[in-house]
């Protein structure tokens, strides 16, 4: 037998006895019920099986070459403790199903429960749920919710969000059920257009959708726009793809944001090609009964001890069915622990001193590539630990002679926005080292001016 | 000084909720240890000068403040988190026989393959042609499910298995609109999973039941009754909640296409099936598939998990972008489809999902998943032959992978589905499902998965056995159940009722 | 389990008390029995109008949430604000401090249309 049956613990004796316990002959006869022309005559078409070496070896011929990376755009490369991969590895947390058996189940439920406590705190929010697949879902879901909660058709979104999480929030509303009115950015402080914003900003209005920091890494003023929705009875909803920094920045909570909805991949998550990421959600109190996903409330048991449940879970799918909040039914359990783990380890002081490591490290490659001939800071807003160069040359020629040097050296612009394209987004992170920033500009120096 | 008495406090009201636990020890919240000055991080070296951060960013959008965060040292959090895992439960724990979740046994050679660096360490947005290792990776692992499920394309971008029904239903919409149709209904039947109803509503349909027949699976007289051009879709599950075979799916599908519809399978049953049907043959459309199911990919405590879409052709230009291709011998991201339904979330997929599901097919191979559906529904029918005496059986036939009791036998004893399930934890199993599904009063429904042993299914047969007599003798044990836990049963009136939903700093105020 | 004289039910097990030119309604002893502990009611606002046999609101527990049915054709003219922190008088009084909401009657001829209390008990399961 091939190695697979280490998987499979039934020895043609225990099959036997089985067969027999059963009533019938073989195995086949308990695929009966399914019509003779359609049983498969012939195996599946897929490859021999592999033995573990060979697995192994097979996945290390894939794997992609690491290089020195200027890239965030929704991706963030950072710090993640030795810790967290040891604690979430352990099989307890993560071969555990979704917590509907509390009394077995409160790890999982004391970790989220802290989550949700970390979520508030980080966003300013008064309530979190137990997290959505990624911070793009889940922008989609606060416009979702905006529509349920004011019963207005139209929603505006700043052309500052990520352009994947427009097109995510295009994908999930129906078109004849709301309508999305973009809001063009400044083209010289790389803010959202606030005097566009503001003239339409009126009571046929559900949302206002803004990023903070926005995708060209820029910071938003929030607090004159949350006024004037709020002046018109929308709400206003606040997204992100970079979550530290709000171990800096004044939390939307604070600036007035209704609903939180964004990406938590920069808390101890790897960026992994993409996913899986963690959902972020947060929003006020007087809104919890419309919020989507799962959350875990505190409680007593029989002797009066504090325990944790999944709550107000009629708002769910699996009791409210076709009248439920969202359809959704996972969460994102064992990335939502990481960001957990994560936040533990760094805690008060080693966010606030991660956020400034990020923004040094920005500020100093900003300043080094001030020095260089054709390319320039392309917005004059303040940034966080991303922002966009104008350069003279083809972003995708400069890129690739970068990238022959195993420099990633940022991402080109022009496949989202036309108009960018002479632009690079550059995001540096604790991750990147002094040399590798100077060996960066240096390179950038080289690739532009021949 | 407050501050030092406040420590003391702390501290002492920590001690006095130590009592003798043995082993399943009392650990609070992180917020309510730890202080000031503990440190449980190592950041890279400052190398480049620490920036007076008020040159560059206005104080009216700077933090004040980190309200409640933790501060703890490394130690205190390795004790923390680790104390928490041990009140858990996973199936590396022991049986874990939840109907319709397939919590089968998750690899270990696959959680090393997902760390590995050249791949756990790459952006998104990484250079297609550095990427080929892991574009090559998606795109094979695409080929194998549309095999394993008979169809033409696969999307691996949705999430989790309802982030795929919608994706799937999305899928269905456009199609009908690029035909000109505007049709409002889909057809659901009454065993459906509660995603299948809210997904047809959130897709913007109205959802029609259609109620099963006597032998527990969807009539063909009903869906030709139902079945109209008003229809866009019916969806299945196959095998259904029941457990039992949809032996009349191949004809329903001809109804539906006949008048235009489409033929949506959930496909989170699909354990029973592998290399012994194809959804596709039976006349599916569009399947979804959880691979944090079937494909023995972690639970998590509730995700993550991802659910792949696999289609017929007919659905192919609404696939979401980017579509991973192979060009000659080329794979790349290709976004240019125009008629695509747009996307599900950011990038491309659950990668650290999907690589641990490729792996797991690679060492299985054809004949491994044969023989997985084959012990599955082996361990599903012993299981069911060895209890129907004495829990009731609603539909006795064989089952496929998982079947359904209820509680039907014991409620002259007063005790019910909840209080069989509790009892179950004093004896150390995780309960199945209950209450689920909803056609059935009292359902208990049980998957045991093909990695369960004979003798695991047979201690578990035997505490069942045990406990409908001790249901009868004893009842009481039942209802006061589980004892040998970290918490007894909760009170979750109240915490719907008052929900407290986190921690908040204890009032600086005495109370009245 | 009681079942008031003196009071108009409907299937969807509501009751209604006329009062001349309102009616107060509320949900049956059988209502609250087989919901179980109530959480959470959500009930309309005073000016909100409805048809008779529209859903006004939901009522709900920890594991179910079901639809308040309007009776009768009118407007809400008063809510009962106390079952925002005391869902359980529901359970507790159904027909007294559980009241849901009081409605002003367009059409007192929909009162003849309703169940009296011995034909709205013949209706229910027989293990009562």
């Amino acid at each position: 037998m091939r190695d697979f049956i280490r998987y499979l613990p039934h020895t043609e004796e225990d099959i036997r006895k089985m067969l027999d316990a059963i009533g019938v002959k073989k195995l086949e006869d308990l695929f009966q019920i399914i019509p003779n022309e359609y049983r498969l005559s012939n195996p599946l078409n897929l490859p021999e099986p592999f033995s573990e070496t060979d697995l192994l070896r097979h996945f290390q011929g894939l794997q992609v070459p690491i290089m020195s990376s200027f890239l965030g755009a929704g991706a963030h490369y950072h710090f993640i403790p030795a810790v967290v991969s040891s604690l979430v590895s352990r099989s307890e947390f993560y071969t555990a199903y979704t917590p509907y058996q509390p009394e077995i189940s409160q790890g999982t439920l004391q970790a989220i429960f802290e989550y949700q406590t970390l979520m508030c705190q980080l966003t300013g929010m008064e309530v979190s749920n137990a997290s959505l697949y990624d911070g793009a879902s889940s922008l989609a879901e606060a416009v979702l919710m905006a529509n349920r909660i004011t019963r207005r058709k139209k929603v505006l979104l700043s052309l500052g969000i990520h352009p994947e999480y427009r097109r995510v929030i295009q994908t999930y509303i129906d078109p004849d059920q709301q309508e999305i009115v973009l809001i063009p950015y400044q083209k010289d402080e790389g803010r959202t257009d606030e005097k566009i914003l503001f003239d339409l900003l009126k009571e046929d209005v559900s949302a206002v959708v803004i990023q903070n920091p926005n995708f060209f890494g820029v910071i938003e003023d929030l607090h004159p726009i949350a006024e004037r929705i709020h002046n018109c009875g929308g709400l206003m909803i606040v997204g992100f793809s970079e979550a530290i920094a709000y171990g800096i920045l004044q939390p939307p909570g604070a600036m007035g944001a209704d609903i939180v909805a964004g990406e938590g991949q920069s808390l101890g998550i790897p960026v992994s090609y993409g996913g899986p990421y963690l959902g972020i959600f947060t929003t006020r109190e007087r809104f919890v009964r419309n919020m989507p996903g799962r959350l875990v409330g505190e409680t007593i048991d029989l002797d009066g001890k504090r325990g944790f449940v999944l709550t107000l879970a009629t708002r769910e799918q699996h009791i409210r069915r076709e009248r439920a909040t969202s359809n959704i039914c996972t969460n994102e359990g064992l990335c939502a622990l990481m960001a957990t783990v994560f936040l533990s380890c760094l805690g008060k002081e080693g966010l606030k001193e991660l956020t400034m490591m990020n923004l040094s490290k920005t500020e100093y490659a900003k300043k080094v590539i001030s020095r260089i001939r054709g390319c320039k800071l392309n917005f004059t807003a303040p940034t966080f630990n991303e922002f966009v160069l104008r350069i003279e040359g083809k972003p995708e020629e400069v890129l690739e002679k970068l990238k022959k040097e195993k420099i990633l050296g940022g991402f080109s612009l022009a496949k989202f926005y036309p108009e960018l394209d002479h632009h690079l987004l550059v995001t540096v992170t604790e991750m990147n080292k002094k040399e590798e920033i100077d060996r960066w500009a240096n390179t950038l120096e080289r690739a532009l001016n021949g | 000084m407050a501050e030092i008495e406040r420590e003391k406090e702390k501290r002492d009201k920590f001690m006095t909720t130590i009592k003798d636990t043995g082993l399943i020890q009392d650990e609070p919240l992180i917020f309510e240890q730890g202080g000031e000055g503990r440190k449980g991080y190592s950041l890279p070296r400052w190398d480049v000068e620490e920036v007076e951060v008020n040159h560059f960013i206005s104080s009216h959008v700077l933090r004040k403040e980190l309200e409640g965060f933790p501060q703890l040292s490394e130690v205190d959090v390795v004790r923390h988190f680790t104390r928490l895992s041990q009140w858990n439960y996973g199936v590396d724990s022991g049986l874990y026989p939840l109907g319709s979740c397939t919590m089968k046994y998750n690899p270990k050679v696959n959680e090393e393959i997902a760390r590995m660096s050249g791949f756990s360490n790459i952006h998104p947005y990484a250079p297609e042609d550095l990427s080929q290792g892991i574009l090559r990776l998606m795109y094979e692992l695409q080929s194998f499910l549309a095999e394993i499920t008979g169809m033409d394309d696969v999307t691996l971008q949705p999430a989790a298995g309802a982030q795929g029904e919608l994706a799937g239903m999305m899928m269905v919409r456009a199609c009908l609109q690029a035909r000109g149709e505007k049709r409002k209904k889909v057809l659901v039947p009454d065993t459906a999973h509660g995603t299948n109803c809210s997904t047809s509503t959130i897709a913007s349909y109205q959802m029609v039941e259609i109620k099963s027949n006597e032998k527990g699976i969807i009539s063909l007289e009903k869906v030709a009754e139902l079945m109209d051009e008003e229809v866009a879709a019916i969806m299945v599950t196959n095998p259904n909640t029941l457990g039992l075979f949809e032996e009349h799916l191949s004809k329903i599908a001809e109804i539906v296409h006949r008048q235009g519809g489409f033929v949506y399978c959930d496909g989170a049953n699909l354990n029973a099936l592998m290399g012994i049907v194809k959804l596709g043959d039976l006349g599916v459309d569009v399947v979804h598939i959880n691979l944090h199911k079937t494909f023995s990919t972690p639970h998590g405590g509730g995700g993550p998990g991802a659910g792949p879409v696999a289609i017929k052709k007919e659905l192919a230009p609404y696939l979401p972008i980017p579509v991973v291709e192979k060009r000659g011998e080329i794979y790349r991201l290709n976004d240019d489809r125009p008629q695509s339904i747009g996307k599900m979330k950011a990038f491309y997929g659950n990668f650290g999902v999907l690589i641990r599901a490729y792996a797991y097919i690679l060492s299985m191979g054809a004949e491994g998943l044969k023989r997985v559906s084959g012990m599955a529904v082996l361990n599903a029918n012993y299981l069911m032959k060895r209890l129907k005496d004495h829990y009731y059986l609603p539909y006795d036939r064989p089952c496929m992978h998982e079947c359904v009791f209820t509680d039907r036998f014991q409620e002259r004893y007063h005790v019910s589905t909840l209080d069989i399930a509790k009892r179950l934890i004093d004896y150390g199993f995780h309960p199945p499902t209950i209450y689920f599904p909803l056609v059935v009063k009292g359902a208990l429904m049980m998957e045991p998965t093909e990695t369960e042993s004979k003798e695991s299914i047979d201690r578990f047969i035997e505490t069942m056995i045990e406990i409908a007599k001790e249901a009868e003798e004893n009842p009481d044990l039942l209802r006061q159940a589980p004892q040998r836990v970290k918490v007894r049963r909760l009170d979750e009136v109240l915490a719907a009722r008052k929900p407290k939903l986190k921690w908040t700093a204890p009032s600086p105020f005495p109370s009245p | 389990m009681k079942f008031p004289e003196g009071l108009f039910y409907t299937e969807s097990h509501e009751w209604v008390k006329d009062e001349g030119s309102q009616v107060t309604i509320g949900l049956t002893d059988y209502a609250q029995s087989q919901l179980k502990d109530i959480v959470y009611v959500d009930i309309p606002e005073v000016g909100s109008e409805f048809k008779k046999g529209d859903s006004i609101g939901v009522v709900e527990s920890v594991k179910t949430v079901a639809d308040i049915y309007s009776p009768i054709t009118g407007k809400v003219t008063d809510e009962n604000f106390t079952l925002k922190d005391h869902p359980q008088f529901v359970n507790e009084d159904p027909y007294g401090k559980g009241w849901l909401v009081k409605m002003e009657i367009q059409d007192r001829e929909e009162l003849k249309g309703l169940l009296s209390s011995k034909a709205y008990q013949g209706s229910l399961p027989e293990e009562l």
